[in-house]
């Protein structure tokens, strides 16, 4: 997984990985999330159930925060509603760069079964916040959450720290050209 | 005791203040009475021990095309019988006494009810909304009730 | 001035400012997103005003806009711990509407199916209580347990936590061929957890000390309120909507009510609260048990009703015992097909409402407690 791939013999090379000064960051940023303690709904159960013993999130170090300036991702579990709509603001922006959001479940994506005449639900939370990971599932499997938090550590991985503009400019003739 | 009996008793104190009772089975039987003697029928339901009605299961708030209703459930606990009661007001001047001195289960029903669907509970002591935001606009279940374009410069449809 | 009721320190001589703190919308010990406007007196509660509708998803309007059975779905969602149990009312009351009785084996993979969640709930909600004060080893106990019951809904319906599986006139499928088997295990397994928890939960001295006596809630308090489920036996009240009222087909099963006695404190106290559950438990694996060898093993588990059902003109509540208290669906039916009305009638709401009245005086660590020795969902307590 990520740095240690390039490991490919321990015991010949010594155990040396040569790497970037951000690719070593990175994989220490990745690594150690802690995120915000925020359970808004339905999926907040099965984000229980994910802290608990058969699934065990705190394996990939994943620790719960209490609060937001700790927080390295927030984890959108549940309807979104407009009441809470602008807390949600406000913690997001309490948070310290880097920051991400994992947004879990129907309700979170796109007002999930309160689509329609939902006349409270805030149809999606990437309507205020900025959201990297979606994980579908009304509610989604605890192994669902688990995949969308191995996502977000692999978005950590390749993220760039210096020369982010070149970088970004890369990816994008990338996505241009197909490529990724 | 059922309902007729009950409603017999009611009417024999309260007389025109009962309008009627309406019994259609397999539905629930329900009592209507007038909403300006509501609280003392209330009173006498919860203090008289015949009825001993100590225990409000239900306060809920319907919206009919000419009038505002709300319906009581009341139960009781030690004789084991229950009733509905039922007010009708308009939907110009939708007023009800309050009963939350009577029950204080009333008091977040009530709130509730005066939030989805602006019937006013005369006699409560914080009449405010409960589950919508303060600034709320609109009794969102009434039939008629549109939902907002936006709310504080978030989209609200979808 | 607020009274003392358990320290008995003179905190009339010790000058303390008057605040005003806020508990919540996001704070890990509010379950879920409930706002609470606390008032201190220092370190003493003096008043508590609970700020709800975080979670307000216009389940009454949403049900005015569906069929019948498309409601069920939205129920589902209303007290999501313990689905089963929210459906079991509302198809209740639907069929009662249509006047429709429903096949034997219905019934009881209904009754069999409401007490596993109603074992589930019970375990969260004592986990959870454990986690408020200050025991996290229970937590990790009870959420195994709990997976396995979740995995015996899963092998039957799909789901792990919501599931669309009583259907108005039946279920939306029969169950596997080896769920006996699999729920008598449970059972087993959940009664050997329920002693390790006494030990290492219920008779600790420290959980002891923070629960008994804490947030006392007279009997007539609880009825004036409309307390029901754990809160109301909590207080020494044995009524319990299965007994009282035996819906679906629970008079035929012997269980028991356990009601708070006030063992090790006051009656109605957070500690009485908590062993009700923990007893209800108990009860459940008997009705399980007993329910397990009445059940046939042939039968329809469908009736032949057609997809949208057009009740009657008339109105109906109806009210189960769910595992918080009692659950009520009023629905009015004006002969189409969908419903003109739908009211529920949420236990946690109104067993929420009485938090002010029972906080007060005590500390603020105690409010906490408190809080979770009620047991609220706020997905049910907003709709």
């Amino acid at each position: 997984m990520g740095l240690l791939d390039r490991l490919d013999n321990p015991y010949e090379t010594g155990g040396i990985i040569l790497g970037t000064l951000e690719d070593i960051l990175n994989w220490g940023r990745s690594k150690s999330d802690w995120y915000l303690h925020f359970g808004l709904a339905c999926c907040a159960i099965e984000f229980m159930s994910m802290n608990a013993s058969h699934f065990d999130f705190m394996r990939f170090g994943i620790i719960p925060r209490a609060t937001p300036r700790q927080a390295d991702f927030i984890m959108i579990t549940g309807t979104v509603t407009l009441k809470m709509a602008e807390r949600i603001k406000v913690l997001w922006e309490q948070m310290a760069e880097p920051k991400y959001c994992i947004s879990v479940g129907s309700c979170a994506n796109s007002g999930g079964p309160y689509w329609q005449y939902g006349y409270h639900v805030l149809k999606g939370v990437d309507r205020i916040i900025p959201v990297h990971v979606y994980v579908p599932g009304c509610p989604p499997r605890p192994e669902a959450m688990e995949e969308g938090m191995m996502k977000l550590q692999s978005l950590i991985d390749r993220q760039a720290i210096f020369r982010k503009r070149e970088k970004l400019a890369e990816n994008e003739n990338l996505i241009k050209s197909n490529k990724m | 005791m059922n309902t007729t009996e009950i409603f017999e008793l009611l009417r024999e104190k309260f007389k025109d203040a009962i309008i009627d009772l309406v019994d259609n089975p397999p539905s629930d039987s329900f009592i209507n009475v007038v909403p300006e003697k509501l609280f003392d029928i209330c009173l006498e339901l919860r203090d008289n021990p015949e009825f001993d009605f100590d225990y409000l299961m239900c306060l809920s708030g319907v919206d009919f095309p000419t009038n505002l209703q709300v319906v009581y459930h009341l139960y009781s606990l030690n004789k084991k019988h229950k009733i509905v009661l039922k007010v009708t007001v308009p939907k110009e001047n939708p007023k009800v006494p309050s009963v939350e001195r009577i029950w204080r289960s009333a008091d977040w029903h009530e709130r509730e009810a005066y939030d989805l669907f602006g019937i006013i509970f005369e006699g409560h002591h914080n009449l405010i909304r409960i589950l919508l935001p303060y600034d709320w606009e609109g009794y969102p279940l009434r039939k008629d009730y549109k939902e907002p374009e936006t709310y504080h410069g978030m989209r609200v449809p979808y | 001035m607020t009274t003392r009721k358990i320290l008995d320190i003179d905190f009339s001589r010790i000058d303390t400012d008057r605040m005003r703190l806020n508990v919540g919308p996001q704070h890990p010990s509010t379950h879920g997103v409930l706002r609470l406007e606390v008032e201190l007196d220092g370190e003493v509660v003096t008043n508590v005003i609970p700020h709800i509708g975080y979670l307000h998803r216009c389940f009454e309007k949403i049900a005015e806009n569906m069929n019948y059975q498309q409601v069920i779905p939205y129920v589902d969602r209303m007290d999501y711990i313990s689905s089963m149990n929210n459906e079991l009312p509302y198809v209740i009351a639907v069929e009662k509407l249509l006047g429709l009785k429903v096949p034997e084996k219905v019934e009881y993979i209904r009754v069999i199916m409401a007490e596993l969640n109603r074992i589930a709930n019970h375990q969260i909600a004592i986990a959870t209580f454990g986690l408020d004060a200050g025991a996290f080893t229970p937590f990790l106990y009870l959420f195994r347990d709990r997976e396995y019951i979740l995995w015996i809904f899963e092998k039957a319906t799909g789901g792990r936590l919501l599931f669309n599986y009583f259907w108005v006139g039946g279920l939306a499928n029969d169950v596997y061929p080896t769920f006996k088997e699999d729920v008598l295990n449970i059972v087993k397994q959940v009664r050997k957890t329920n002693k390790d928890i006494e030990e290492l939960l219920i008779y600790n001295k420290i959980f002891i000390d923070r629960t008994a006596n804490i947030g006392v809630l007279p009997a007539d308090v609880a009825i004036n309120y409309g307390c029901s489920g754990p809160m109301l036996r909590g207080s020494g009240v044995p009524f319990d909507l299965r007994k009282a009222e035996p819906y679906s087909i629970y008079d035929r099963f012997d269980f028991e009510i356990p009601v708070g006695k006030g063992e090790v404190g006051t009656v109605g106290d957070c500690w009485d609260r908590n062993i009700v559950r923990m007893r209800e438990i108990e009860q459940s694996c008997r009705i399980i048990e007993q329910a397990i060898a009445q059940m046939p093993d042939t039968g329809d588990v469908q009736s032949a009703i057609p997809k949208k059902v057009r009740p009657p003109k008339g109105e109906v509540y109806f009210r189960c015992e769910n595992p918080k208290g009692e659950l009520g669906f009023y629905i009015i039916s004006d002969g189409k097909d969908k419903p003109y009305r739908v009211k529920g009638r949420a236990p946690s709401f109104v067993n929420l409402s009485v938090l002010p009245e029972i906080s007060r005086g005590y500390l603020f660590a105690d409010l906490i407690v408190i809080l979770g020795s009620i047991d609220i969902v706020l997905g049910e307590i907003d709709r």
